[in-house]
């Protein structure tokens, strides 16, 4: 059982409508409109991909050279003011227009209503509305990209930004709008997967991928709005000087701090809950085995949303908050930290007497294991309040939230492009290339990030465009990294551009995964399912075998249910 | 003026500068614990997926079994002991913070000011410093305001950090038992100069301290002298120059007496009474170019005296 590709399964690239009664999703119909007007939530997916990536590219070429400046202690390229400008926006694109959507829109509104053996989400037109509204956001993003100034930092604290000169309000109205981009893909999904699940799945018999998503979906409803208020408030002040948070009006800063945090919190969840969805997803389907401890997964999954609405304070243990104030905060910062830990056992145990196979998607996810369990740890150390008197606002937190951020939801999220790859596009890839990125990256993440950890315990405060000359090594490492890190990143898109023009053709199960997405055709037709697919265990690998003929998984002879479309 | 890289904390150990105040040992300490807490379960875990990948890989003759496994034992010891780990960090962590939020009801007592981009520290004598002077094994309170952006000092190689909030008075407190001089940072990000604006944390013997403190409250008596040491002291070195490049507001080199465009297109030249006037009523008048910058100055009404005032006129006439 091997995922060897034998002569007999290559097939060609090319295939014409005569050949295929259903065509699929992505040529049934064609034109411009057909895909700007679409209404199918694969298509809207697709699109969403495209312009989630373009934006982490555009992120990331930002950290390059922010990186680059941060080689020698001095000022390079870049002036103190052009630094400033280098790391709130790389820190505002990679957040707001890359990592929330990521999962949710890219990979979620291809996956949900597959997942679910259903047509299409609840609101297709809401999934539209959503797309385009992450679009307007971006345009102001950019507007506040190639306009000069924006230097607040991605928090956009007060009184900073009441005062400064640059376009606080464009970007801040890119926020807002962004913040409805994420309300309705959330509202559509808590509606879908409410409402959509065929007979037979019950909540204990969906994915987990889909506890996840619903779990996202929560915290995206009940926390996005306080951002958009709290973005209206900051430009209502800006405009109007009203005295909310400027205290020369009599506001109150820290005020600010709480309302941004109290989404901003919670939406590191929105981050990290679908990326532990995908690896449930590819730890057991890459080990051929049931989940480890499949309910503690999907509770934990919702402990985290809701704990995670409690613990927003502790971004600010050094303001000025009363001491109380802060032991409370510290205490239940430490709760979070148990169902996540429960997860990481859970998956690593998924492996035990499985049969583990180390294709792309689980080299990526083996990564997130490493990366997440490190990210998580050492945020021990943040919310534990003597220590995060020292550490606060140096690069020890950087190194934190980058692990947690970067090795942990980007990482999945390349796992989860890898492993869904062949059924959104219909081809599959270079193996080898696959895990040669997913190895660079690995390296490349770690040479990045771990000196920084080390700074910040010696001092090196953060946001800093020039540095005392004793992290002038540390720094190196660290720049040295994100080159390598880069360079595995465009080999994995190489890897699946290529695989467009040169792949095979892909199964309609070439993992052997057991979810309803595995019962369509790659790529599916853009109704899905012609009949509501048979529903039962999605972990029950028993049925599948490799069938070297087709290059992927099918249901043994002896259990083929009629309800799968082959 | 010494480049600001040049200054450095030499780490003392591999994770930090040196224990320089009362905290530090508390705070290595506990950061140690936990490091050595997180590397057992970061051990096992890696080594268990290391163990696990090898020992159940897809390979011929081998066929691992697809049902969910589940045990009971396990669950509970994986969450029960984490748990118990967790309360003992957090009951731990409370303890290091209550000696670092409890003053000591004597302390000797600094008033810090932060602004953009530059420290001050007034002493009880009202002296007037750029660096953070203290004596050794005694403690001392600081009172921390903001003039404009939040800031926050940050003392390494004390372990100490609070944030300085404009509109309120944030307190900080610390010991200090090592002679030497540490970095004190900004470390709330508050614009252009922030990774600069920086200053030294002096700790001195109590004889040393009291010798410095006296020549620290003279300002100097030639009028120039004193002119340049509030021109240091007061804030203005943040954003004026006096070799002629540019930083946030005019070089004051070879301005006096030249006549200047406004940005209200009159013609002015830079007399006594243009001086008085930008430090009291900066935002009454600009330069040319630098009517959006003059939003950033903040008056001097009521901070400087007119003794004050004649002195920094004084000082920055003689800068040819």
């Amino acid at each position: 059982m091997s995922a060897v590709v034998t002569p007999g399964s290559v097939q060609t690239a090319e295939h014409s409508q005569s050949h295929r009664p259903d065509p699929n999703y992505l040529t049934h119909t064609k034109g411009f409109l057909s895909w700007a007007l679409t209404l199918d939530h694969k298509r809207i997916g697709l699109m969403y991909l495209v312009g989630i990536l373009t934006s982490f590219l555009l992120g990331g070429i930002l950290a390059l050279l922010l990186r680059a400046e941060l080689f020698f202690p001095g000022e390079q390229m870049f002036s103190n003011d052009g630094y400033n400008q280098l790391f709130t926006l790389h820190g505002a694109v990679m957040v707001f227009l890359f990592i929330i959507p990521s999962v949710p829109a890219a990979l979620g509104n291809f996956l949900v209503p597959v997942m679910l053996g259903a047509k299409d989400v609840a609101f297709p037109r809401l999934n539209l509305s959503s797309f385009y509204l992450w679009l307007a956001g971006t345009a102001f993003f950019l507007v506040a990209l190639f306009s000069t100034g924006l230097d607040t930092g991605w928090t956009f604290y007060t009184p900073y930004s009441t005062l400064t000169q640059g376009p606080v309000v464009a970007a801040t109205m890119g926020v807002f709008i962004l913040g409805f981009s994420s309300i309705f893909t959330g509202l559509n999904f808590i509606v879908t997967i409410n409402t959509m699940r065929p007979p037979g799945m019950t909540w204990f018999r969906m994915p987990l991928f889909l506890w996840a998503t619903y779990s996202t979906s929560i915290i995206q409803v009940l926390a996005t709005p306080v951002l958009g208020i709290t973005v209206l408030l900051l430009a209502a002040e800006r405009v109007l000087k009203i005295g909310i948070f400027d205290p020369a009006y009599n506001g109150d800063p820290v005020a600010f701090q709480h309302f941004f945090w109290f989404y901003s919190h919670p939406a590191v969840y929105i981050m990290i809950l679908p990326a532990m969805g995908i690896i449930s997803e590819l730890m057991s389907v890459h080990s051929h085995k049931a989940i480890f401890g499949y309910r503690m997964i999907a509770f934990s999954s919702v402990a985290i949303a809701l704990f995670g609405f409690l613990v927003w304070g502790h971004h600010m243990f050094t303001s000025g908050m009363a001491e109380v104030t802060t032991i409370i905060f510290s205490a239940l910062t430490f709760t979070v930290s148990i169902p996540s830990a429960i997860k990481v056992f859970n998956w690593l145990f998924t492996m035990y007497q499985g049969t583990v196979s180390l294709v792309t998607p689980m080299c990526y996810a083996l990564a997130f294991l490493f990366l997440f369990t490190i990210g998580g740890l050492t945020g021990l150390f943040l919310g534990s309040l003597s220590t995060d008197r020292h550490l606060h606002d140096t690069y020890f937190v950087v190194a934190h939230f980058h692990y947690v951020m970067m090795g942990g939801t980007l990482i999945a999220f390349l796992g989860g492009l890898f492993h869904w790859w062949p059924k959104m596009i219909g081809k599959m890839y270079n193996e080898l290339g696959g895990q040669i990125s997913a190895l660079v990256v690995f390296i490349g993440f770690n040479l990045t990030f771990l000196p920084q950890f080390v700074m910040g315990s010696r001092g090196m405060p953060r946001r800093y465009a020039q540095y005392d000359k004793e992290f002038e090594f540390l720094h190196q490492m660290s720049t040295v990294g994100a080159f390598v890190l880069g360079m595995g990143l465009f080999i994995a898109a190489g890897v699946l551009l290529s695989s467009l023009f040169r792949g095979r053709k892909a199964p309609a199960n070439p993992w052997g995964g057991d979810t309803l997405e595995w019962h369509c055709e790659s790529p599916p037709p853009f109704y899905n399912f012609l009949r509501p697919p048979v529903v039962k265990d999605p972990y029950d690998y028993s049925r599948l075998v490799y069938d070297n003929r087709v290059g992927g998984y099918v249901e043994r002879p002896e259990d083929r249910a009629s309800g799968s479309h082959k | 003026m010494i480049q600001p890289w040049l200054l450095a904390d030499e780490p003392a150990s591999f994770w930090f500068p040196e224990q320089a105040s009362t905290f530090a040992s508390e705070v290595d300490w506990f950061f140690h614990a936990i490091l050595w807490i997180c590397i057992v379960f970061f051990v096992l875990i890696v080594a268990g997926m290391v163990y696990f990948v090898w020992k159940f890989r897809q390979r011929p003759g081998y066929q691992g079994s697809p049902e969910a496994l589940h045990n009971n034992a396990l669950e509970i010891t994986w969450t029960v002991i984490p748990t118990l780990i967790a309360v003992w960090i957090f009951v731990r962590g409370v303890y290091g913070y209550l000696d670092m939020m409890s003053p000591p009801t004597e302390t000797y007592d600094i008033e810090v000011k932060a602004t953009q981009w530059n420290w001050s520290f007034k002493y009880p004598n009202g002296a007037l410093s750029n660096d953070l002077h203290v004596p050794i094994n005694k403690p001392v309170k600081l009172i921390m305001r903001s003039e404009d952006v939040i800031h926050s000092l940050f003392i390494p190689a004390f372990r100490c950090k609070t944030d300085i909030v404009p509109g309120r008075l944030n307190i900080m407190w610390f010991q200090a038992i090592k002679e030497g001089s540490f970095d004190l940072y900004c470390t709330e990000y508050c614009g252009t100069k922030h990774s600069v604006m920086q200053a030294l944390t002096v700790v001195q013997s109590q004889e040393q301290f009291d010798a410095w403190l006296a020549e620290a409250s003279k300002p100097p008596e030639d009028p120039i002298e004193w002119g340049k040491w509030l021109y240091e002291r007061q804030g203005c070195k943040g954003c004026h120059s006096i070799d002629g490049s540019l930083v946030v507001g005019p070089s004051f080199k070879g301005s006096f007496g030249t006549s200047m465009e406004m940005s209200n297109g009159e013609k002015v030249t830079m007399d006594e009474q243009y001086i008085r006037n930008s430090i009291l009523n900066p935002q009454t008048q600009a330069r040319v170019n630098f009517a959006a910058k003059i939003n950033q100055m903040n008056s001097y009404a009521g901070k400087l005296k007119e003794e004050e005032i004649s002195a920094l006129t004084a000082f920055i006439k003689s800068l040819k």
